[in-house]
């Protein structure tokens, strides 16, 4: 009897816990399909499928635009974070040399910098390069955020390969570059497809770059031009269509997450990467 | 030592320069290695904090960044007239050092406390974890300004459904402006944060306890230990690890918080971070030199956190083992 009562009590909390994760994703899909005063009335289950929010994200503002700058840009930080981060992994993870430890020591440091610290040295060499307003100024921003982790947890399983892989390509004299590109990358997939991942959702979530480096609405993120969703007053914000908006951009994350779970898990313990 | 048996091996064909040189050349690609990422780690993070480190001790304004003066320590503490100015003895950013180590102290600790209970539920098993585990993920991958929005939403003084939740538990007999309300600002913020970072602390340290022997449980059932007992005397003392690392990350990771508040109730004084306390100076107000002493102060704690953290913890670099 007891033990029923403890197994209801267990199942209980793991009713909490799924409710305590999802609901407020789960309200704010219902949410995105109520339209003018059917949002004032609390609602626990969806009762239409009226689409016309997410019409309307896209008709008053460059939404579509918003999406593929964001795509733009975190593709492109990923890019480079993986290349810079691979190659110098390379060097911190398989060459002893003197400093190491002292490199390794100050990228971990850069990666617990407060993105405000760089914020007014950032604006004054964005300006500088002529990248005010512009995504290649973002892409270039991001990398303070993703390239430091990329080379921890790279360098992290960089280490843990054979050694005897290397020495064989040494032995047929093969460049670093060749031991690099042929034969610890295709190795090195696994991880790459993790730091990619932590590296793109980094980025694809970034605000306060975003926010302060760009003006007009064609040269925003997504994480920006929802903030900025106004209606008619600032009292009257559409909330249906930051629900909607919200749920536009959130999705493919999630679905991405929900399939590389076990590889996002193991990439943030490897690293305790912030999350 | 295996860096020795790789320099053996590779000595061979590699007579005619000789082993040492092939060391030396080894160091020196890694170097031109190393060149890009260095290059770009300086230009996104050396020379942006030295400049604004130095930007702190100028008059520079937004509007024409190029033209500024030196100040000294004007902008942390200056004495004029009978009077004291600067940083120091300004009370918003002391309400914004106070705002954000509330907001620290109280969110790290309630999501240690939750994640704990939630790794543990995970570390069981039963049918259906790997979708508890999935659920739990969905908050972490939410972007923070889509979640600030989601529960903004839901946080709405008249047409929330927190509100509607509690007053239809009988919690509450009136609804209340959650995110407006100076009492209750900052406990909106911490809900918001807890939901979205507790899977983070949840999954750490599920990883650690993971990892624990099963060999002490074993003698801990068979010699009849209560199962509360085991918690406190075996499991928890050998997860302590793995909460502390994730506790460190957290608490780093909270003090210099920003979307979520800025998102959530804007520049409101309630609930105003250090980090967002800096923006407005830098950018509202255009004040780029006291913004910058303000990011530099902000910059100097979370360093000598690191620094005491990264000492005390004696972070593994790999030094020893390779």
């Amino acid at each position: 009897m007891r033990r029923l009562a403890l197994k209801g009590a267990f199942a209980l909390l793991l009713v909490a816990i799924v409710l305590f994760a999802v609901f407020p994703f789960y309200y704010a899909i219902v949410s995105s399909f109520k339209t003018g005063s059917e949002l004032f009335r609390v609602d626990y289950f969806p009762f239409s499928w009226n689409w016309s929010n997410y019409a309307a994200v896209f008709e008053q503002q460059p939404f579509a635009r918003n999406i593929a700058n964001s795509v733009a840009v975190a593709a492109a930080v990923v890019a480079l974070s993986l290349f810079l981060g691979l190659t110098g992994a390379y060097a911190l993870g398989r060459v002893k040399f003197r400093g190491r430890g002292i490199l390794l020591l100050t990228i971990l440091g850069v990666s617990m910098f407060p993105q405000v610290a760089v914020l007014s040295g950032m604006f004054e060499m964005i300006r500088f390069f002529g990248l005010y307003n512009n995504l290649v100024g973002l892409i270039l921003a991001n990398m303070i955020l993703t390239l430091p982790f990329t080379v921890w947890v790279l360098t992290t399983f960089m280490r843990e390969l054979p050694v005897e892989l290397e020495e064989a390509a040494l032995v047929d004299g093969a460049s670093p570059w060749v031991i690099v590109t042929q034969v610890f990358m295709p190795l090195m997939w696994p991880a790459m497809v993790t730091t990619g991942l932590l590296a793109f959702i980094a980025a694809w979530n970034e605000f306060l770059f975003a926010l302060t480096f760009t003006l007009t609405n064609d040269q925003r993120t997504v994480p920006v031009a929802i903030a900025l969703i106004t209606g008619a007053s600032e009292k009257e914000l559409p909330w249906g269509n930051i629900m909607a908006a919200s749920i536009i951009v959130t999705v493919p994350i999630i679905v991405l997450v929900l399939i590389f779970q076990r590889k996002i898990v193991s990439g943030l313990t490897a690293g305790a990467v912030k999350g | 030592m295996t860096q020795q048996t790789l320099d053996h091996a590779a000595a061979a064909p590699a007579v005619a320069s000789g082993k040492l040189s092939l060391g030396r050349s080894r160091v020196r690609a890694a170097w031109i290695f190393l060149a890009p990422m260095l290059l770009v780690l300086l230009l996104v993070a050396g020379w942006p904090l030295a400049r604004t480190i130095y930007f702190g001790f100028t008059d520079a304004d937004l509007s024409d960044i190029a033209n500024y003066e030196f100040i000294g320590f004007a902008n942390y503490l200056e004495y004029d007239d009978g009077e004291w100015y600067g940083l120091l003895v300004d009370p918003d950013w002391w309400n914004a050092v106070r705002n954000t180590l509330v907001f620290a102290f109280i969110s790290v600790s309630l999501e240690t406390a939750l994640g704990l209970i939630i790794a543990l539920a995970l570390n069981a098993s039963f049918p259906g974890r790997s979708i508890l585990r999935a659920a739990v993920l969905i908050p972490w991958a939410i972007p923070t300004v889509v979640s600030a929005k989601m529960w903004g939403w839901m946080l709405h003084d008249q047409f929330g459904v927190l509100n509607d939740m509690l007053m239809g538990l009988g919690i509450l007999s009136q609804p209340v402006a959650w995110t407006a309300d100076p009492q209750l600002a900052m406990a909106a913020v911490i809900m918001v944060d807890v939901w979205k970072t507790t899977p983070f602390m949840a999954l750490l340290i599920l990883a650690g306890l993971q990892m624990l022997p099963s060999d002490c449980y074993e003698a801990a059932r068979v010699d009849g230990v209560h199962p509360v007992k085991v918690f406190f005397r075996i499991t928890l003392p050998l997860i302590r690890p793995a909460i502390m690392v994730a506790v460190i990350f957290r608490l780093l990771d909270a003090l210099r918080i920003f979307d979520l508040i800025y998102v959530l109730t804007s520049n409101s004084t309630d609930t105003m971070s250090m980090s967002v306390y800096a923006r407005q100076q830098l950018v509202d107000f255009q004040a780029v030199g006291y913004g910058s002493a303000a990011s530099t102060l902000l910059f100097m704690v979370i360093a000598v956190l690191t620094v005491v953290y990264i000492v005390g913890g004696k972070v593994n670099l790999g030094e020893g083992n390779r």
